[in-house]
């Protein structure tokens, strides 16, 4: 067993903090580091890291990327990018740090983007002081505090009022590991005004043969009326490991719609949570994690209600193969008043290999009466009906199989409302299924 | 829905029925845990030298532990040196040989519990063992039960007369390490009961055991261990109760269950200690640890529990599905009321191929009270076909209760099917006007919705614990209804 290392990261948080005085960002970053210390890596003594033994991760050293280390070439950002990209408001973050050279925009009114310490020095220094960093009320652990230690080149973006994007809005993670291993820190805060309407795309990738390691924290605020869609696709290399947050806050009556998309990769761990701060509203989750390898997936969903008439949806489902790993653990809280409350939560997983493991902890918390909640899950294989009857019509086992698989994985891509990206997710699926259109 | 919150009023009001003390002279060991307290429980009850030697090392390892806080309870720190660990109802002898020696102000109290010892005795059908406060008081129809070869006795009856069968299989379910309340329990157990149905043997009655804690700032620790041979059949019941007290009391029990091959257990509880007064003051602590094991193939456990009193209960029947084609089953009703909090479930461990399980749990909770399911089913690689179903339903009367539900599904065999399904929701109002309409009224309606909702593990209750289950939810729910 390596040793776990985590001492020299204080080296690194000195060396970054020295090379940026003044930052607005100063402070947190303190704050951030001395949390750090106190909560350590959490273990799987941890409640919430139950089935995820993420220490692991710290057995070698990462680099943490300065300030300049923000550039890659041109041609790996186009080779890498999801198809449409170019028609897209396409957001390039090198190492964690936002790249606006690389970085191209559709449109020029209706949103602005700016670093989070111009946000805080500018005149967003409202949004900033009253939206950041309140993503670390809800999640206290060490992972949470990394990220806040060494968050730099922090991205602020807010959708003005009334604005409907036409077009999506990527934020394109791209890491460069070609000679050393990397930890990256992406931040982004994003408020979205009243009346908005936005779509938004994140991917990670993974350029190079060392590791990398992205913890990263998206804070959202949606206001009245606004909707929001969110699509998280996780196709990076096995050595790209990530651990994200995406905090929703639902300040005022609004809609989101979430989906997580998970295919290869490293340790993985998603945290989604939404926040529902204002009355009647409404949010909808989906997730799919189609794995295989050693891929370990861990989706880790809240729906806090703290107010009365809120509706929440969610579905995760999950496909295991060879050593592959998959941890679903949803919440769904009602606080105290937030009555009439209507929340559905469902974990669906097929295990396909013997080798593989499903842990799955959906869970209800309730303390008002008068609700309609219910989970449900599932862990099992393929029908045996179902496969006999496509047999019985003469298609071959695997094909039979595969059928049944994209079939199960379709009800989750199907709630992808972006067209391009719904085909690139399809053929990723049909490939790995060895499925022909 | 006035009337339903006077009826939610009337129960959260209602007084605790088995809340006398009992004044028999005890003979207690003084206050606080140490290695000297241990040595008197065992001198005192001629413990043989290396279930001694158990018990301190079970002591030496609990003092390395720290209680566990992952429950979803909140009670304040547990002084364990404020207990006392060994108070026996005061006899002539050490053990009452025939039911006309057992001290007349015991036999009453028995009676006000519902269970007279002479009726019991011309009454075919349940066997008793009574454990009072710490200690075996009186156990019924043993030699029937003897003529079939069923060994039904105290615990420390059973240490001096069947030592071997104990020394194989105590603390081989529930190890001495298990837990910080297994550990606790471990050093410092003073009676229980014994329970031994050789091969082949279909026990003919209901085995049932009763306890109470009586003796003020006492604890109680027993322990049951039962053993069904291969082929064998019992069915095993468990009742509780306690005087009302102003100050917490603890109540630490392990139970340990082997099933050979082909055997079935049926363990069924109806747990009503104590709840604690409406201000939420006094109460038992309940830290529960119960476990069976299907070591031999074909064979069955099944729990089934009805739990409605204890200020906190900290409990999860668990079953070891060791055997190919075993069975364990869960079924649960727990009703908190009050400050009562309650934290229980079940674990399910699939070892053997084509091993099935199934869960029903049903919570009701009411007035300021805290209710939660946690439960684990584990599949492991080994369980091809294992099958479980688990179905986790929760009912909220009154906005000031809540009811939770963490349920823990963890598997490695791509052959296992695991379904688990919860819902939580109050009374649906056109549920309740379906009945209103049809001439009864708020409050019986609500007496309907609860017991049809409690129906499905009351069902699998035997006959004579039924009966006293349903009048149990009838009295602390049903206000006026019965």
């Amino acid at each position: 067993m390596d040793t776990i290392r985590t001492e020299y990261l204080e080296e690194r948080f000195k060396e970054l903090q020295s090379a940026q005085t003044g930052s607005a960002l100063q402070n947190w970053r303190s704050e951030g580091f001395k949390n750090f210390n106190k909560l350590g890596l959490p273990t799987l003594k941890n409640e919430e890291w139950k089935y995820t033994g993420i220490s692991r991760l710290f057995t070698k050293d990462y680099t943490i990327p300065s300030k300049k280390d923000n550039v890659i070439d041109r041609e790996i950002v186009d080779k890498t990018a999801i198809p449409g990209a170019s028609g897209m408001e396409h957001l390039v973050f090198v190492n964690g740090k936002f790249n606006k050279d690389l970085s191209s925009f559709q449109s020029n009114d209706g949103f602005e983007i700016c670093s989070l310490e111009e946000a805080f020095n500018g005149k967003y220094h409202e949004d900033a002081e009253a939206y950041f960093n309140k993503s670390s009320l809800f999640i206290k652990d060490g992972i949470h505090a990394l990220n806040s230690s060494f968050m730099n080149e922090s991205v602020f973006i807010k959708i003005r009022k009334n604005y409907h994007a036409t077009k999506p809005f990527y934020f394109d993670h791209i890491f460069d590991t070609t000679s050393n291993h990397l930890l990256a820190s992406p931040r982004i805060l994003v408020v979205i005004e009243e009346n908005a309407n936005v779509q938004m795309i994140g991917s990670y990738y993974t350029h190079g043969s060392m590791d990398s390691f992205s913890n990263e924290v998206m804070e959202i605020v949606v206001k009245e009326n606004a909707r929001l869609e969110y699509y998280k696709i996780q196709n990076d290399t096995p050595n790209g490991s990530h651990t994200g947050t995406t905090h929703i806050r639902q300040i005022g009556k609004s809609y989101v719609h979430t989906v997580n998309i998970s295919l290869n990769g490293g340790m993985i761990r998603n945290n989604t949570d939404i926040i529902m701060e204002e009355q009647a509203n409404e949010a909808h989750m989906y997730g799919l994690y189609f794995l295989k390898g050693n891929t370990h997936v861990d989706n880790h969903t809240l729906v806090d209600n703290t107010k009365p008439h809120c509706f929440s949806n969610e579905l995760y489902k999950g496909i295991i193969d060879e050593h592959a790993t998959g941890v679903f653990s949803g919440k769904i809280y009602v606080r105290p008043d937030a009555q009439k409350i209507n929340a559905y939560q469902s974990n669906k997983n097929i295990l396909l290999s013997d080798t593989g493991t499903i842990n799955t902890k959906p869970q209800l918390e309730i303390y008002a009466d008068d609700v309609k909640c219910s989970h449900g899950c599932t862990v099992g294989r393929l029908d045996d009906e179902a496969l006999y009857y496509l047999r019985a019509r003469g298609i071959n086992k695997d094909l039979a199989k595969s059928m049944l698989l994209k079939a199960f994985a379709d009800e989750i891509v199907m709630q992808i409302k972006i067209e391009q990206l719904k085909e690139y997710v399809e053929t990723q699926i049909s490939d790995r299924l060895q499925l022909a259109d | 829905m006035a009337d339903e919150m006077q009826l939610l009023e009337e129960r959260v009001n209602r007084e605790y029925e088995y809340g006398f003390s009992t004044d028999i002279e005890t003979d207690t060991a003084p206050k606080g845990l140490n290695e000297d307290i241990i040595r008197l429980i065992s001198r005192k009850k001629h413990e043989p030298e290396w279930l001694l030697e158990w018990r301190l090392k079970a002591f030496r390892h609990w003092e390395k532990m720290t209680m566990p806080k992952w429950a979803n309870l909140q009670y304040p720190e547990i002084d364990f040196q404020d207990i006392i660990y060994y108070a026996a109802p005061k006899t002539k002898k050490a053990k009452p040989g025939k039911l006309e020696e057992v001290d007349p102000e015991l036999l009453k109290t028995l009676d006000k519990l519902g269970i007279s010892l002479n009726e019991q005795k011309r009454l075919t059908g349940v066997a008793v063992d009574v454990v009072m406060d710490s200690v075996s008081v009186a156990t019924t129809f043993q030699e029937q039960l003897a003529e079939k070869g069923i060994i039904f006795c105290a615990m420390s009856e059973a240490i001096q007369k069947h030592p071997d069968l104990l020394r194989r299989y105590l603390g081989t379910v529930v190890p001495m390490t298990d837990n910080f309340f297994a550990a606790l329990n471990s050093a410092v157990f003073t009676d229980g009961s014994f329970c031994y149905i050789p091969k082949g043997v279909r026990c003919p009655m209901e085995l049932s055991t009763y306890f109470r804690i009586n003796k003020e700032n006492s604890g109680q620790f027993e322990r049951t261990l039962i053993i069904a041979e291969d082929g064998a059949y019992v069915s095993y019941l468990e009742g509780c109760t306690a005087p009302r007290r102003d100050e917490n009391q603890l109540h630490a029990a392990i139970v340990e269950i082997v099933a050979m091959e082909h055997a079935e257990v049926k363990y069924s509880t109806v747990q009503n200690w104590y709840p604690g007064d409406d201000a939420g003051k006094g109460g038992i602590y309940n830290f529960v640890t119960k476990r069976g094991i299907c070591k031999g193939n074909n064979s069955k456990i099944s729990w089934t529990q009805v739990e409605t009193g204890s200020a906190i209960t900290w409990k999860y029947p668990s079953v070891i599905l060791k055997g190919d084609n075993s069975i364990g089953e869960f079924y649960s009703v727990a009703l908190t009321t009050k400050f009562q909090q309650a934290d229980t479930g079940t674990k399910m461990h699939h070892i053997g191929k084509n091993t099935r399980s199934r869960i029903v749990s049903k919570g009701i909770s009411a007035g300021k009270s805290q209710n939660s399911y946690r439960g684990l089913v584990k599949v492991a690689k080994t369980a091809e076909n294992a099958r479980n179903f688990s179905q986790c339903d929760s009912l909220l009367l009154g906005d000031k209760c809540g009811a939770h539900t963490f349920p823990y599904i963890e598997s490695k065999n791509n052959t296992a099917v695991v379904e688990h399904e919860a819902t939580t929701s109050k009374i649906g109002e056109d549920q309740l006007f379906y009945c209103e309409q049809r001439g009864l009224d708020a409050e019986k309606a609500v007496a309907l919705i609860v017991t049809g909702f409690a129906k499905e593990v009351m069902n699998n209750l035997p006959m004579e614990f039924a009966v006293e289950a349903q009048k149990l939810l009838a009295v602390s729910l049903e206000g006026s209804v019965g």
